[in-house]
């Protein structure tokens, strides 16, 4: 098992879409190389022929009828919306419009 | 006694069912006595992060007039024990028109739009919610000192924590504050709140509650379950809300006994149901680290039982101690996966400051308090390319093996005994510096999320004026038989002296000059709210 190195960090940090400040950074490098230590542990145990548990109460494809019904209504799914502009979220823009700007 | 002319918050769920069908209290002063005197002493506790006044009055006035006709239609017997009987939900579970953090800064000013599967329940049945109860942030921590609102104390000693992380419901419980309340445990986050404040908690076995409008933290593990201040009463309020539902389809079609039914009044009736019970002794639960003082209690709980006509087996759980391992990589992948929902775009916290993905860093940097930035790095890192085999699969395999443990112990035994947590209460700040310290509060507990099986955590005296926790551990779906078990337990010592004891810091709640929990913390020399 590996050790995280500070860019290792700064790259986990980017999978998550986590803004992490420098002295966060570095401590979660000392702290998250600490909690791996830890996981050391498991590479004693012989796993070849077990199989993995994803969950534990052996159900499978639970289904129910497929019939419509009330849901939320458009104010109701917008009411958190931290900004809105009629029916729609508000994001930046993502796409470039072709004359500059983002 | 006439139990309006007592103080109605010391009584059990059905002392006070009793006095409201009786009429020597109204639904109403059940609410208004537990709502004052959570008010009186929150400041200094800080156990709830929402109060719900208005509505619960008005729910409770409900509740009395559907009294006053259910007894001139003489049909009192009909209504749900529950009716009126005040209830705290933990600040994740969503209800309508009413503010969840789950103990995020990420979702302070969210706003429910529909009722938990739970939450429903517990209105058709009558209880009156009085508010919401703190918790470590998205249910991560043993402590609930990782909560964006400050630190829950202690009723037994305002400077050690509640344990977590539903240390709010398990503080109110303790404190009186209410007689039931709804915790949810993905590694312990009952169990042990429920040990350290010397009260009753299970963990139901995975798929019996419907998690439906409960934030979720790390969805193969988290399950939610009841507090009260003794087996009947916790066990009242897992019959309300356990059961299938189709909005969650992990929520088993597995029928849900009759649960009160099966306990008894007379201590003599319930002490005798342990005679010929196999009852196993993991001795990997007895951990290095463990107080001499909790040992001590748990081994005397063991005595009792046995003295009363248990037989006790020694039983071993080799992979026990794979379990933390095991649950700190499962637990934070799925984490990882569920937290990525808190965009800053729909509802929450939202942080501009830029394009898309700054917007993202940002309102997740802000939002976020230490210990979840921690799980969702180890999360998306086991997750990770090139990790996912070495440490994810790792970990899910050697959950077949934890999960085959059990298995095998219970073809031999009806139930196990053990401790809940290996230690008391311990002071604020301690472990906020020390993840790995923290992690190991749920060495005991753990095992069992992983396993997806019940477990109970019952009151078995006190180490150092403080409340050790009993945990029986159970076959999945057996809560009943971990009810008559603890039930039994609380029979055989019904007489013990510190069974007559109250939290030894209630009197400082009400006491103006006792600083706030948060004030505590810090005089502790640490703060929750950095890395």
């Amino acid at each position: 098992m590996a050790t995280l190195s500070r860019a290792d960090v700064e790259h986990v940090a980017h999978l998550a879409r986590l803004g992490l400040t420098g002295e966060e950074l570095e401590r979660l490098e000392g702290q998250l190389n600490h909690i791996l230590d830890q996981y050391r542990v498991l590479a004693e145990l012989d796993t070849e022929a077990i199989p993995p548990t994803a969950q534990t109460i052996e159900l499978e494809n639970i289904l129910r009828e497929d019939v419509p019904g009330p849901s939320l209504t458009v104010d109701e799914a917008l009411s958190g919306a931290p900004e809105r502009a009629g029916d729609h979220f508000v994001v930046p823009a993502v796409l470039d419009a072709g004359d500059g700007a983002a | 006694m006439s139990a309006s002319s007592a103080d109605p918050t010391r009584l059990h769920v059905r002392e006070m069912a009793a006095a409201l069908r009786q009429g020597s209290l109204t639904a109403r002063d059940l609410a208004a006595a537990h709502i004052g005197l959570a008010h009186r002493q929150d400041r200094a506790l800080n156990a709830w992060v929402f109060f719900d006044d208005e509505r619960a009055l008005a729910a409770a006035d409900a509740v009395d007039r559907r009294i006053g006709q259910a007894r001139r239609k003489g049909t009192l017997d009909a209504l749900p024990l529950l009716h009126g009987i005040p209830v705290a939900l933990k600040d994740l579970v969503v209800t309508r028109g009413r503010p969840s953090t789950a103990g995020s800064r990420i979702l302070e000013g969210f706003v429910g739009t529909y009722d938990a599967f739970i939450a429903e329940r517990l209105d058709a049945a009558g209880a009156v919610v009085i508010g919401k109860t703190n918790m470590d942030e998205f249910a991560m921590g043993s402590s609930t000192e990782h909560s964006a609102w400050g630190p829950t104390s202690n009723p037994w000693a305002l400077d050690r924590v509640p344990g977590g992380s539903s240390g709010g419901s398990s503080a109110a419980v303790a404190a009186f504050h209410v007689p039931l309340a709804i915790g949810t445990d993905t590694g312990g986050s009952i169990r042990q709140p429920a040990a350290l404040c010397g009260v009753v908690g299970l963990k139901p076995t995975y798929g019996r509650v419907s998690r439906y409008g409960i934030v979720a933290f790390a969805s193969s593990l988290d399950q939610i379950g009841p507090f009260g201040r003794d087996v009947r009463d916790a066990a009242a309020l897992l019959q309300v809300v356990a059961g299938r539902d189709e909005q969650d389809s992990t929520s088993a079609p597995v029928a849900v006994p009759d649960y009160l039914a099966a306990l008894p009044d007379s201590d003599d009736e319930a002490a005798s149901s342990l005679k010929g019970r196999r009852l196993g002794l993991p001795r990997e639960y007895f951990v290095k680290g463990m107080e001499p003082g909790v040992e001590e209690a748990v081994r005397a709980a063991v005595g009792a039982l046995e003295t009363a006509g248990a037989e006790i087996v020694d039983v071993s759980l080799p992979h026990t101690d794979y379990g933390l391992a095991t649950y700190y990589i499962i637990a934070p992948a799925e984490a990882s996966a569920n937290l990525a929902r808190y965009d800053g775009v729909r509802y929450g916290l939202s942080v501009r400051d830029g394009d898309v993905l700054a917007d993202y860093l940002a309102t997740r940097g802000r939002g976020f308090g230490a210990e979840v930035k921690r799980r969702v790095m180890l999360g998306t890192y086991a997750l990770s390319a090139g990790y996912y085999d070495a440490y994810y699969v790792k970990a899910q395999k050697v959950r077949t093996l934890i999960k085959g443990d059990f298995d095998r112990a219970f073809e031999s035994v009806d139930a196990l005994v053990a401790p809940t947590s290996p230690t008391v209460a311990f002071p604020l700040g301690a472990r906020l510096e020390d993840p790995v310290a923290m992690y190991l509060s749920d060495a005991c507990t753990l095992p069992v999320n992983v396993a997806g099986l019940p477990g109970l955590s019952v009151p078995c005296g006190l180490s150092e004026g403080l409340p050790v926790g009993l945990q029986f551990i159970g076959r999945a779906w057996d809560e009943a038989g971990l009810f008559r078990l603890g039930r039994a337990y609380e029979a055989v010592t019904a007489t013990a002296a510190w069974r007559r004891l109250e939290p030894t810091d209630l009197p400082r709640l009400d006491d103006p000059s006792t600083p706030a929990a948060a004030e505590r913390l810090e005089r502790a020399g640490r703060s929750g709210a950095g890395v």
